[in-house]
């Protein structure tokens, strides 16, 4: 046990916590984000007009198929070259899981859409409701009951992601761990540590999935 | 008051509507009869504008469901539907099922909206249920929820897609007794039942449709006694020895 050094994770403290900001941030971005640009893209895919469904389908395809790694370079190197300027490793990382992410979160409201009956929306839309209306007073509190579980695990899965934001140099939670582990030579100590934090914090999202799943029964 | 007149629908290569006809009176109560499948449903589903139809037209107090022009929410805001299913709202009380459009269509005060949902829930018998969600209801308690929640915002005509085919038979008669009433209140009705009671108490006139087509429109008394068509005769035959 004398082998062990606990020390250097308190000596590392706060560059491990500034890439647990990153981390934090990361997620709290593509979570948002994804979410706000993945409703437009569900809505497009439910579009009757072929115009519409049909880009938002094939996006969502092509970014499902692609490693995020990929989706990460692509931005760090196409975004100043569409641009004309640099933007920035964390700028490209942020737009780059947020645009990867919404493919994701369309998919999945699309989903939650198309778990709520259509008559539903009939009855809404007898009412004199409009379509609008009826998305956001009928079918999406129904929707989110099919939601929220799919929602809380694909936040598990951006997290466990964010360490691949070392392709564009940036220091994540993981990253950070490894750049003290490599540096100390404490690969035991902080490898540990990492695997402790990410399990409690994925406990935690999946227990407020449960909790939410116990609190809306369908 | 409500005008069908040579209406097609088609699902894809499939015609499920060919060329309906009839016109429906103000106070007029039409009971829609016919087998599974022939297209009952779709037809009072194109008389709001809920399916489209590909030919012919109907209006409404002489405004066309079919034309772009038309304000197709206004519309429907004034013709009150009952679903088989109910299609309650789950996550409302029956207060709040009742309230929604009047507040977020015909721009009711949710004080005023409620007042007025109140008013007509204690007159369908649910005056004690007001808080409960539709699963803590009865299918019966169910539909006449669903009966309120058209009537508060004061349609000019119902229509009714067998409200009564999912409900156990001892509920069957406290919805058509609601119905009926309304209908003696002279409100105009459509409704597609097979419930041959109710068509021979309450209806004026009787449609039978078989294969997306109408086989017969007679007042009431006629498609009892002496229907037409060996279709109408072979399906009253059917129904009323069940
Ligand atoms: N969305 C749809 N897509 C394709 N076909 C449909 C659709 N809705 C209905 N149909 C078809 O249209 C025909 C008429 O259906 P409809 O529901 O109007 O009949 P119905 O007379 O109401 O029957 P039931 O007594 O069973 O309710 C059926 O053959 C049905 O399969
Ligand atoms: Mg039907």
């Amino acid at each position: 046990m004398s082998d062990f050094d606990w020390g250097v994770i308190a000596r590392s403290y706060s560059f491990l916590a500034e890439g647990m900001l990153l981390s934090a941030l990361l997620v709290l971005v593509a979570t948002v984000g994804g979410l706000i640009v993945g409703f437009g893209l569900a809505l497009m895919r439910l579009s009757t007009h072929r115009l519409i469904s049909v880009p938002a389908a094939g996006y969502v395809t092509v970014m499902r198929s692609l490693p995020l790694v990929l989706v990460l370079f692509w931005f760090y190197f196409l975004m100043p070259l569409a641009i004309g300027r640099p933007v920035g490793s964390l700028t490209s990382a942020l737009i780059a899981f947020v645009l990867f992410e919404a493919a994701f979160y369309c998919e999945i409201i699309r989903a939650g859409i198309g778990s709520v009956r259509k008559g539903q929306s009939d009855a809404g839309l007898a009412t004199g409701l409009r379509r609008w209306q009826v998305l956001r007073l009928i079918v999406m509190p129904q929707a989110m009951r099919a939601m929220g579980p799919l929602i809380l695990n694909q936040i598990v899965i951006v997290f466990q992601d964010t360490s691949l934001v070392y392709v564009v140099s940036l220091h994540d939670f993981l990253t950070a761990a490894s750049v003290i582990a490599s540096r100390d030579g404490r690969a035991t100590e902080m490898y540990s540590l990492v695997a402790v934090v990410y399990l409690m914090i994925c406990l935690s999202i999946t227990k407020a999935a449960e909790f939410y799943r116990r609190r809306r029964p369908s | 008051m409500i005008v069908l007149d040579d209406v097609h629908k088609f699902y894809g290569s499939q015609q499920i509507l060919r060329g309906c006809s009839a016109t429906i009176s103000l106070g007029e109560v039409v009971v829609v009869c016919g087998p599974s499948g022939s297209g009952k449903s779709t037809l009072i589903k194109c008389i709001n504008g809920l399916v489209p139809f590909e030919r012919g037209s109907i209006t409404v107090d002489g405004v066309s469901v079919s034309s772009p022009e038309t304000d197709l929410p206004a519309l429907r805001a004034r013709i009150g539907m009952v679903f088989q299913s109910f299609e309650l709202y789950p996550h409302m009380t029956a207060l709040q099922n009742v309230s929604l459009a009047q507040v977020h269509v015909l721009k009711r005060s949710q004080k005023e909206a409620d007042e007025r949902s109140v008013k007509i829930l204690t007159r369908v018998g649910l005056g004690g249920k007001l808080g409960n969600r539709p699963a803590e209801l009865s299918g019966g308690q169910q539909q006449r929820v669903s009966i309120a929640r058209a009537l508060a915002m004061n349609p000019q005509a119902m229509l009714f897609d067998e409200p009564t085919s999912a409900l156990d038979p001892e509920m069957i008669n406290e919805v058509l007794e609601v119905m009926q009433e309304l209908a003696v209140e002279g409100m105009t009705m459509i409704v597609v039942t097979h419930e041959m009671g109710f068509a021979q108490r309450v209806a004026n006139r009787v449609l039978f449709m078989d294969r997306g087509e109408i086989v017969e429109d007679t007042p009431k008394d006629q498609f009892f006694t002496a229907p037409s068509s060996e279709r109408a005769k072979q399906f009253l035959n059917q129904v009323l020895t069940h």
